[in-house]
């Protein structure tokens, strides 16, 4: 950058081409916090339905902590390193950038994984959505939880062929903080669906 | 490298909302570690007997649990965005709660009142 004769006056005249950039961040925040109103509507209808279990099983029955508990790690593991990831891109590290954000999306498939393998198993155990109104309300907010960290792999995963076939242009730094306000975002979702499903169902 | 302006006074120029710190995010791992692995851990080993005090234990946990993230993970403060991040999160914070406790209140209340048609409604506990 050449910024070498431009007086301070001009930096001011400068930062006008990014009001872009700016306004990308907040329309965004803007989005989660809309998203944030889903959840709570979710979580609301979880809280009236979730004692409904129709003669059917309660989620005593059905959670096993140990699993959640080993989610709920991969989840908050993710979410650390695509904080080194957000760091490795602030000092225009490529590589690490590439190596955190891998090892993020590792993180996010493994928690997939054990969602599915739990929703399997307790579809397999009768005790699927259509069981009763609490396991519908179950599976209507851990499932969607479970669809935002599926899209946003799939976002991570694109930025990654992006970041490497551009490089750390000012757009995919944008991207990137995008995703990175939306990864987080789903890491605080999850703290309510742990406390509020989980814990306090096996605890009822 | 043509963008190698990433030092100090380049900081709030294109990344004014991210003020990253590794530290920042350690803190922050640190204490989220902490604050999952107590509640986690008191459902499971039963160490309180009252059920109804580990549930109000684990909901204050999960609370400040958030607010660490808001603040350690999503950067939240009052200056960026001229604080209208703040401002959306507070107003969606104020719905949300709005919609959790409307929807109880007015739930729970309904069950009551219908509980006496209904018995079996309440009798899975």
């Amino acid at each position: 950058m050449s910024s070498a004769n431009l007086t301070e006056q001009y930096y001011d005249l400068h930062e006008h081409a990014h009001p872009d950039g700016y306004s990308t961040t907040l329309g965004f925040w803007i989005y989660l916090m809309s998203d944030c109103l889903i959840f709570g509507m979710l979580f609301a209808t979880y809280a009236v339905l979730g004692g409904n279990y129709a003669g059917g099983p309660a989620p005593k029955d059905l959670f096993e902590l140990p699993l959640v508990a080993l989610n709920t790690s991969l989840l908050l593991f993710s979410s650390i390193t695509y904080g080194f990831a957000m760091i490795a891109m602030q000092n225009g590290n490529k590589k690490g950038l590439t190596a955190w954000l891998l090892l993020t999306l590792m993180f996010g498939l493994g928690f997939l994984s054990i969602e599915l393998f739990e929703f399997h198993n307790l579809i397999e155990e009768g005790a699927g959505p259509q069981r009763s109104a609490f396991l519908s309300a179950f599976f209507t907010l851990v499932g969607t939880h479970g669809l935002h960290v599926t899209f946003g792999s799939i976002w991570l995963v694109t930025l990654l062929f992006q970041v490497n076939k551009h490089g750390l242009t000012d757009a995919n730094k944008r991207r990137l903080s995008c995703l990175s306000l939306f990864w987080h975002f789903l890491d605080v979702v999850w703290i309510g669906v742990f406390t509020f499903v989980y814990l306090m169902g096996v605890l009822r | 490298m043509a963008d190698h302006s990433h030092g100090h006074d380049a900081h709030g120029h294109d990344s004014a909302a991210f003020h990253a710190t590794t530290k920042d995010y350690v803190i922050g791992f640190l204490l989220s570690v902490v604050l999952t692995a107590i509640p986690f851990w008191l459902v499971m080993s039963g160490a309180i007997a009252d059920k109804s005090t580990t549930g109000l234990i684990i909901m204050a946990f999960a609370a400040v649990q958030v607010v660490v993230h808001m603040i350690y993970f999503l950067h939240m403060n009052g200056k960026i965005e001229g604080g209208w991040n703040l401002m959306a999160a507070l107003f969606t914070i104020l719905l949300v709660a709005i919609i959790l406790a409307g929807s109880a209140w007015v739930m729970f209340h309904l069950n009551y009142n219908m509980m006496s048609d209904m018995p079996k409604m309440d009798g899975m506990s």
